[in-house]
């Protein structure tokens, strides 16, 4: 907890207390949407929220620039290019020269399409390279695994999170607070794991029933 | 501008198309991941099996022509002096032109925002990889000494010698395992939530049986971790969307690369600039026949008719119908060309694909290519299913026969008269022919099984309530809308509401005791 907090391109990473905190659920896109609004709009930034599908405007909601993947591909493309067009002219006239035809040794036209192709590919290598390093994947151990409700998160469930490092955090007034903007569930994740919090005075949320496999 | 006017101006002005909702049945969220995870999950039925045993007969079939022919080499296939490419880069460019759809459906309709794609495209990219599989055979196997191969590779060897980069075909070996690997990348970033989706509903604790202790490690490993996190989302999408960027060009440049094989050369009736646009068109119009031949079937056979609608077929349809006319057209301009040419060579050459010894198989290719499709200017028929699914194999039928038209009936009669000979393959040309369907329908059937075969977070994407808004407008308060004290409705008047059709009637029709859906 001590750590100091380290921004890696907007995520939050290499933290013992990364995805600990509350975690609500919400009963669809459009309650999220207006949920993560209303908690940003009192101060709270540890805030994440979770779908099976990613909500158009949630960026704008949650406040956070578009992503920066696009200067790292670029410079895979770049060196994609660079490679490709040294290697052909290293390998076809400088360290074994092939005569074609009385051709030049190296010419820019038929290096083109092996050249296109290398960008590409080293491109693509950026760009699934780059999107897994800046989501911090692969990520085998994650808190949020421990709650079961959170087993919707890939089939219908909406999640928001407001992490225990938030400024603003404080379980009993941030959970009321969830509970206001129309969370169906509130519970605490953390590395021993979940327990549920009830709205005050209230009873507890229907349970989650399992998920029903079919055989 | 007054305040009252600008209003006026905003007055929502609804065009209202004719569109099927893409997602039908009225299925929620929940529903669209049942429909589509059950058949990872359930027990592997009996006719699964028998399908994949007579895949594996195939298969062996396609092992055992092969070693046949490394054994004794190029000279059990057909080749002759002037056929020097038979039947083994027929097949080849017959396969990697499959593949185009797919990346077409990923790729390119992606970036023209054509949601209808989210249905197929699963499905349609694994096609891609696996007839790019299956198309890697011929080329490796031509080369006679198979165990050589590496030469075609820029990598030290005991020669030291360095590939020819002038040469097309080298260029050939790039753009295609290229093509291949960036297939993979691209299908694989697509699985990685739907993996998630698998692994989440794997039961865990005292319930797990040795089979769901497997599933958890491998489904847990191949999804990485995957939460849905909003700003995992942010660079999935960026990704996701360079990913289609990228691939768009590549799978033009593919099969423009392949037409070089041929254009590239003098040979009468390959030396036309109008081979890439063409080879282009082509390779869409079988690899579109292909998918509907798939899709009739998943969809029948997985039950999946809500998600992959008829009329995703419809429009795949209508995709053969222009791609097949463009093939066909491109045909008659060669022939133009080749008279204005005045090139006596280039007009012999297609004259004699008219009316020479290969007659059968030029009026093979125009009947199936080009006059087939035509069947879909009738909306009924391009609608039905019996129709589009024969259609779709005379269509491949019909480009395998254009690959053939192209490569032999140019090779077998060129400039010397003394060297024209007539080609006709062997046994073993057939075999291998054949037994490359066992390797495309084994990788197939095993990725039927053991993958989600519809995009299962795109669908839901696509879907109208996916959207936030959409719980806007439906006025009916009951989603969880109490806190906002009214702080989230900022409503654009200029976006039009969802149409009424689109809502789906199982909020209120089913019996619903989901706590979660909805």
């Amino acid at each position: 907890m001590s750590s100091p907090t380290k921004r890696i391109a907007g995520l939050f990473s290499g933290r013992a207390d990364a995805n600990v905190g509350l975690l609500a659920q919400f009963p669809n896109p459009g309650a999220l949407y207006d949920a993560v609004k209303t908690v940003r709009k009192r101060g709270y930034t540890r805030i994440e929220t979770y779908s099976p599908f990613p909500i158009h405007g949630m960026d704008a909601a949650m406040g956070l620039s578009y992503s920066k993947l696009g200067f790292l591909v670029f410079f895979g493309a770049i060196t994609g290019t660079s490679l490709a067009f040294l290697m052909q002219w290293w390998m076809n006239a400088y360290d074994y020269p092939i005569n074609i035809s009385n051709k030049p040794l190296f010419a820019i036209e038929p290096s083109v399409p092996v050249a296109f192709e290398l960008t590409i590919l080293f491109s693509a290598l950026t760009a699934v390279g780059g999107m897994l390093a800046l989501n911090g994947l692969p990520r085998p151990y994650n808190p949020l695994f421990f709650s079961k409700r959170f087993a919707r998160v890939t089939d219908d469930g909406f999640f928001l999170q407001v992490e225990t490092r938030d400024d603003n955090y404080d379980e009993a007034a941030t959970a009321e607070l969830l509970y206001e903007v129309g969370a169906m569930s509130v519970e605490f994740v953390g590395h021993d794991g979940t327990r549920d919090i009830t709205r005050g005075g209230q009873a507890a949320p229907v349970e989650v029933p399992e998920p029903v496999i079919n055989t | 501008m007054s305040t009252a006017t600008a209003t006026a101006a905003h007055e929502p002005q609804r065009i209202v198309l004719d569109e099927e909702a893409l997602v039908q049945g009225g299925l929620d969220f929940h529903d669209v991941t049942e429909a589509v995870v059950v058949h990872v999950e359930k027990e592997i039925p009996t006719m699964w099996y028998l399908a994949f045993t007579g895949a594996c007969l195939l298969l062996s079939m396609m092992w055992f022509s092969l070693a046949f022919q490394v054994w004794n080499g190029t000279g059990t296939w057909g080749l002759n002096n002037p056929v020097g490419w038979g039947w083994a880069i027929v097949n080849f460019v017959w396969w990697v032109g499959i593949g185009h759809a797919g990346t077409l459906i990923s790729a390119v309709l992606f970036l023209f925002r054509q949601k209808w794609r989210t249905s197929i495209n699963r499905a349609a990219e694994a096609m891609t990889i696996f007839a790019v599989a299956c198309a890697l055979i011929f080329p490796t196997f031509h080369v006679g000494r198979v165990w050589l191969v590496y030469y075609l590779l820029p990598i030290p060897n005991q020669m030291v010698m360095w590939p020819n980069f002038k040469s097309p075909l080298l260029w050939d070996v790039f753009a295609v395992s290229i093509y291949g690997s960036v297939s993979i990348l691209f299908w694989y970033v697509g699985l990685i939530p739907d993996l998630a989706t698998v692994r989440d509903r794997i039961p865990t604790g005292d319930k797990a049986t040795l089979r769901d202790k497997i599933r958890q490690r491998v489904y847990g490993t191949l999804s990485l971790g995957w939460t849905g996190a909003n700003r995992h989302w942010r660079h999935y999408e960026r990704a996701y969307l360079l990913l289609a960027g990228l691939a768009t060009p590549l799978v033009l440049s593919v099969h423009t690369v392949v037409s070089f094989d041929f254009a590239v050369s003098n040979v009468p009736g390959w030396h036309t600039t109008i081979f890439p646009p063409y080879f282009v068109a082509g390779a869409i119009f079988s690899g579109f026949a292909m998918v509907v031949t798939l899709m009739v079937l998943v969809r029948k056979i997985y039950k999946l008719e809500n998600i992959i609608t008829l009329g995703v077929l419809e429009k795949c349809n209508i995709i053969i119908l222009v791609t097949g006319t463009v093939v066909g057209f491109a045909y008659i301009t060669e022939f133009f060309v080749a008279w204005y040419s005045g090139v006596i060579f280039e007009q012999y050459a297609f004259i004699n694909r008219m009316f020479g010894p290969y007659a059968w198989a030029y009026w093979a290719m125009m009947t199936c290519n080009l006059i087939s499709p035509q069947v879909f200017w009738v909306k009924r028929f391009r609608r039905s299913i019996p129709i589009m699914f024969a259609l779709s194999i005379v269509v491949n039928i019909g480009m395998w026969f254009e690959r053939f038209v192209i490569t032999v009936t140019s090779l077998h009669r060129d400039f010397l008269i003394s060297s024209w000979d007539y080609y006709s393959p062997t046994i073993w040309d057939v075999s291998l022919y054949v037994g490359t369907f066992g390797w495309f329908s084994f990788l197939f059937l095993l990725f039927l099984r053991y993958a989600p075969v519809v995009a299962i977070a795109e669908v839901k994407g696509a879907m109208p309530e996916a959207d936030p808004h959409f719980y806007h407008h439906e006025g009916d308060g009951g989603h969880g809308h109490t806190g906002d004290g009214g702080d989230g409705h900022t409503v654009n008047p200029t976006q039009p509401a969802p149409l009424p059709s689109e809502e789906p009637a199982s909020s209120d029709d089913v019996a619903d005791d989901d706590p979660f859906s909805r």
